[in-house]
């Protein structure tokens, strides 16, 4: 019996310890659920402990939720169970299954609501026309990145070539077979298959992704990337494959892998690898950055952005919101923005921060931070290049991807494999619109 | 044999009840839900369910691609089933032999076991990654064929065939070692006498024993191959190159989890649900009569 007691007693004792704290503090919790990892979790730790203790009223809970379609399932789940977060972080291609979902309390609205002004003219407009609809913001810019090209200066050196990134397709096909007869086993190579060498260069050559301006002008129906140009993308890509000088290291960003081990001459990804690279290659190589390559005879566009915004979910208490509201207002300042796009690599999401880094000489420190800025800068904002907003994004990246691999591995022809994508894609936008009709 | 007898006429079914309970809730439940959800389109926050009868499942017929993930699913899970119980099999035989450290090496082989299946998936991606892992480095030295599985189907298809083995070994050697320990030493004394050799006295007498092991086992490593293996693929290959490692399970998880289109995966989750039943059912009816216990 005696054991028993003690147990009790250790239970009673524990339990004291876990609750009374809080309760005696009595701050409004507030759930942030989002998907960073390694050195971008610590970050947004950091940036939640900074607003904590900025104030005494709200205490905002990051809680790391796994991946990005983890995240968003486990946000979907507790919002069905009735217990959803008050913010999740969900990636760019959830942008649309967001804004139909009917549980969303849009930014706008709730900084409208609790009498907070956030400038969302200074955002940059990159994230605020992918963000927006009808002109209003609808959920909360967060990290923001687009892709750039990055080059190996060693092999570079090695192969012979000048210290300069490529910017044409042209000049990486000379650079990649030069790299090649120089022995590098990836003389070029990408991360983020879909979104870089297909979404992003079409949008950068100003070229239709899908109808209904890639869906902003209403739900997309068809897909566009089977004409002229991905036909040429593609060839391009699945030629260099053949010849050996574009290799093919795996979806999503797994071959950012290869470029940390040092393997690649030519790489692109997501500006935010500028953080990883930079810690992965320290002491064992050096590397540039450049914007990404453009294809001869087509007009000019802009890279989109890739990324995550934080998104508000209805069910929460009026008093908890107006709490969001403050921590979104913490976001958007000038300093904190400016010194999350400085430790992490991701886009400055206001001019303002733009200004104040650049003042502050940071891009002259860290001068591969200032490619991605300078790309959007220098490109030109169309219907075909202002982003993607697609149903079910995701399996439509998923379906590209798969036939990429085909065409790549000489299966299909470019023809075939973006036709064939085109088919799966628009079954599965045919299946979302028939959703939300 | 004794018979228990209960005096209380509801002591068995209380005890019973925990488990009819657990059953209940975690299999059936999910089961039926699946089922129902099947003939819907769902939105992923639950705020739209529109009853579109057996259309998910003619979009599925539809599909050319579903059929070869059929196809996929059972090369798959024979190659699994057969090439890991044979494999395990043959280590199980010799691990029962009376060698010094024994105890060692059959802790060290019931090791992977103990592995979750994305960690495995992890440690074979590093291993055998195309560009850094190090025996495509090794076989570079053999050959100047590139077992890049990124592009080429058949290789990922080998790689993830090897990694479930592996994944699976020591539970199937765990079980053939006990089955190997329980047959009766004299039976294989009295086949030497008679002049059996080793492999004879194998075929003959030790295989015909082992076979409600082996029949448990082949179940089992089914089930698991059509199921569980999903962690693995998508550490791995993600179903890929093109769809050529895409099973049935991991098409399931990735349309309903990645692709948020629940009603459609539910579907397909319904389509593995028979599959498997049958092909258990099958089993039970047929291979089991060849079982002898």
């Amino acid at each position: 019996m005696s054991v028993f007691k003690h147990l009790l007693l250790g239970i009673v004792a524990a339990l004291a310890v876990v609750v009374l704290p809080t309760a005696s503090w009595a701050k409004t919790e507030i759930q942030f659920w989002h998907a960073m990892t390694a050195v971008l979790g610590e970050r947004v730790n950091e940036m939640a402990a900074k607003f904590n203790a900025s104030q005494n009223e709200y205490e905002v809970k990051a809680v790391h939720k796994g991946s990005y379609p983890e995240t968003l399932n486990a946000a979907i789940a507790a919002y069905r169970a009735k217990q959803p977060p008050h913010i999740v972080q969900v990636f760019e291609v959830g942008t649309q299954t967001m804004l139909s979902s009917g549980a969303v309390y849009p930014v706008y609205q709730l900084t409208k609501d609790n009498s907070i002004t956030i400038d969302w003219n200074d955002l940059i407009a990159p994230v605020k026309t992918y963000y927006s609809t009808g002109g209003n913001l609808y959920s909360m810019a967060f990290n923001s990145s687009t892709p750039i090209l990055y080059y190996h200066k060693d092999l570079f050196k090695k192969a012979g070539l000048p210290d300069k990134a490529p910017a044409t397709w042209e000049e990486i096909e000379a650079s990649a077979k030069k790299l090649q007869a120089a022995g590098v086993k990836c003389p070029s190579s990408s991360a983020w298959p879909s979104w870089v060498l297909v979404e992003n260069m079409h949008a950068l050559h100003d070229q239709p992704f899908a109808d209904h301006a890639n869906g902003f002008d209403g739900l997309a129906t068809t897909l566009k990337i089977n004409g002229p140009f991905g036909v040429k993308m593609l060839d391009l890509l699945a030629r260099g494959a053949k010849d050996g000088w574009f290799t093919y290291n795996g979806r999503l960003n797994k071959a950012e892998a290869v470029m940390n081990a040092g393997e690649c001459g030519i790489f692109m990804t997501s500006s935010a690898f500028i953080g990883n690279l930079t810690r992965a290659s320290e002491g064992k190589f050096t590397w540039g950055t450049g914007p990404l390559p453009r294809l001869a005879g087509f007009p000019q566009g802009n890279s989109i952005i890739g990324g995550a915004t934080l998104w508000t979910l209805k069910g929460a208490k009026a008093a908890e919101y107006k709490g969001v509201a403050q921590f979104f207002k913490f976001l958007a300042s000038t300093d904190n923005q400016a010194w999350w796009a400085g430790v992490t690599g991701y886009l400055p999401l206001t001019n303002a921060a733009v200004k104040a880094m650049e003042s502050s000489g940071h891009f002259q420190k860290n001068p591969n931070q200032r490619t991605a800025i300078t790309q959007m800068q220098s490109g030109k904002t169309t219907p075909n290049s202002q982003g993607i907003r697609l149903g079910n994004f995701n399996s439509i990246r998923d379906a590209i991807e798969e036939q990429m691999e085909n065409v790549l591995s000489g299966k299909k022809t470019a023809k075939q494999g973006l036709d064939d994508a085109v088919v799966k894609g628009n079954e599965i936008l045919k299946e979302f619109a028939a959703l939300y009709k | 044999m004794k018979r228990t007898v209960f005096r209380n006429r509801w002591l068995p079914y209380a005890l019973v009840a925990p488990q009819v309970a657990i059953t209940l809730v975690f299999f059936f439940w999910p089961a039926f839900d699946s089922l129902r959800l099947s003939l819907y389109r769902a939105s992923p926050f639950g705020d739209r369910l529109i009853f579109i009868g057996l259309r998910n499942f003619e979009r599925l017929a539809s599909e050319a691609a579903y059929f070869r993930s059929v196809a996929t699913s059972f090369l798959f899970s024979f190659c699994v089933t057969v090439v890991g119980l044979a494999l395990a099999l043959l280590l199980a035989s010799l691990a029962n032999a009376k060698i010094r450290g024994l105890t060692v090496y059959r802790s060290l082989l019931l090791w992977p076991y103990g592995i979750a299946p994305a960690i495995a998936g992890i440690v074979w991606l590093f291993i055998f990654h195309p560009s850094f892992g190090i025996l495509p480095w090794l076989l570079s030295f053999v050959t100047t064929y590139q077992f890049n599985w990124f592009l080429k189907g058949w290789v990922a298809m080998v790689l993830i065939i090897a990694a479930a083995v592996w994944k699976q070994f020591g539970y199937n050697l765990a079980f053939y070692l006990a089955g190997l320990q329980a047959i009766d030493k004299s039976v294989l004394e009295a086949a030497s006498v008679d002049g059996a050799g080793p492999i004879r006295r194998f075929f003959a007498i030790t295989f015909p024993l082992l076979s409600p092991v082996t029949f448990f086992l082949v179940t089992l490593n089914m089930t698991f191959s059509f199921f569980e293996t999903f962690g693995l693929i998508h550490a791995v290959t993600q179903g890929g190159p093109g769809d050529a490692t895409s099973i049935m399970v991991y098409r399931a998880w990735k349309d309903g989890f990645d692709g948020l289109q629940l009603g459609f995966s539910a579907a397909q989750s319904v389509i593995l649900m028979i599959v498997v039943i049958t092909l258990t059912a099958f089993q039970f009816r047929y291979a089991e009569k060849k079982v002898t216990y």
